[in-house]
């Protein structure tokens, strides 16, 4: 692998490496989903460090040139952080549902609650059904 | 027990229904004056229904969003209802709520902000978790120990009480898996104190554990990496101002 290529390759997975890190230290990035960047990125790097490794890899898949087997590695990688992302989606999506759902029975609920109340209050003329009222209320 | 403070325990609850009537039997018989919230995790067996039966307060998840969020849900509730100290009590009853006036009192004793029992602070103790489970704790306990500055023996324990201090800390923010580690190193970045005493643990009486052993290495894992990364926040001292005004000035 040419030098500067391989340059380039360690300075970009540094730099994935360091954003996912500042960006899970600032919490914009919860550890659950920050994990499989970090393989990701101490993979490439490593490759890009090792290029012993890179050319076994690209020999055993049967690419010439090494660093398109890097490239391929990325694809790799960035196909199952795409998965990783699409279950969480739907995870999050399912539960977003259950929420809505609780939500509109809840405001049933509470609308019903509200309407025996002020109907208890409305027609409470006489004393006793004011009590019962107060009661209620309270 | 102070007079007119407002006690109250917290039990996270998953799919506990083999165990989660004893565990509030035994805390209304042993902690009188704590009042008991169940945070049922989203379970799919009848584990609300049993806790509201035995006369605790449930909070039921929509759905299962994990031990962190669960027990977080109670330190809301516990601010929102202005309560001044939260125990921690697993439902799966490996937590002996007679302990639990043992954390009290040292909580009176000791100015800390956090009891913590822990399994580890006596020779005698008998936990028969597998070696696994056992090498985690003891890792993080080494590791924690050595970020803090003191001796953490215990640090998955949850079996612990919170003053108002730890309780606004934890319902403003609280780690989500494994969290009783990573709430160690939050609150010395907070500059709350904790402290642990000895107690006893008992085996699950039932159920299942969060963390079963396919999973821990994961979650190992991600523990570590929560822990490294907290180490590079800073230490914000708002919180803690007034505690170390009173170390500067020990006679005052």
């Amino acid at each position: 692998m040419q030098a500067r290529t391989q340059l380039v390759a360690i300075l970009g997975a540094t730099l994935l490496l360091l954003v996912v890190l500042e960006m899970v230290r600032r919490r914009r990035l919860m550890e659950r989903y920050a994990l499989l960047w970090l393989l990701s990125a101490i993979v490439l790097l490593a490759l890009g460090i090792w290029t012993g490794a890179l050319r076994t890899i690209s020999h055993a898949i049967g690419v010439i040139y090494p660093p398109n087997a890097l490239f391929f590695i990325g694809i790799g990688f960035i196909l199952l952080l795409l998965l990783h992302f699409s279950a969480a989606v739907s995870r999050l999506n399912e539960q977003s549902e259950i929420l809505a759902q609780r939500l509109a029975l809840l405001e049933e609920r509470l609308r019903r609650q509200e309407q025996s109340m002020s109907s208890l209050a409305h027609g409470a003329s006489d004393s006793r059904s004011a009590e019962l009222a107060q009661a209620a209320i309270e | 027990m102070s007079e007119g403070s407002l006690y109250l325990a917290v039990v996270p609850a998953y799919n506990e229904s083999a165990t989660i009537v004893s565990v509030i039997e035994a805390l209304r018989r042993h902690a009188p004056t704590f009042d008991l919230l169940v945070i049922d995790d989203g379970s799919s067996d009848d584990t609300h229904a049993l806790a509201d039966g035995a006369g605790a307060q449930v909070l039921r998840l929509p759905f299962n969003v994990g031990i962190g969020g669960a027990v977080q849900t109670g330190f809301v509730y516990a601010r929102e209802h202005g309560y001044d100290f939260v125990a921690q009590v697993d439902g799966d009853g490996q937590h002996d709520s007679m302990e639990l006036e043992r954390l009290v009192a040292t909580m009176e004793a000791e100015a800390v902000d956090v009891v913590c029992g822990s399994r580890f602070l006596t020779d005698d103790y008998r936990y028969p978790a597998p070696i696994s489970r056992r090498a985690g704790i003891h890792i993080f306990a080494f590791l924690l120990s050595r970020l803090v500055g003191g001796r953490v023996s215990d640090p998955t324990s949850g079996f612990r009480l919170y003053n108002r201090r730890a309780i606004e800390l934890f319902a403003r923010e609280y780690p989500h898996d494994y969290p009783e580690v990573e709430a160690v190193l939050m609150l010395h970045h907070h500059r709350l104190r904790m402290l642990e005493i000895p107690v006893k643990m008992y085996t699950r009486g039932g159920g299942s554990s969060s963390i079963s052993t396919g999973k821990s290495a994961y979650y190992m894992l991600k523990v570590l990496l929560a822990l490294f990364v907290g180490l590079g926040r800073s230490r914000p001292s708002e919180l803690g101002s007034d505690r170390a005004v009173a170390t500067a000035q020990p006679g005052a």
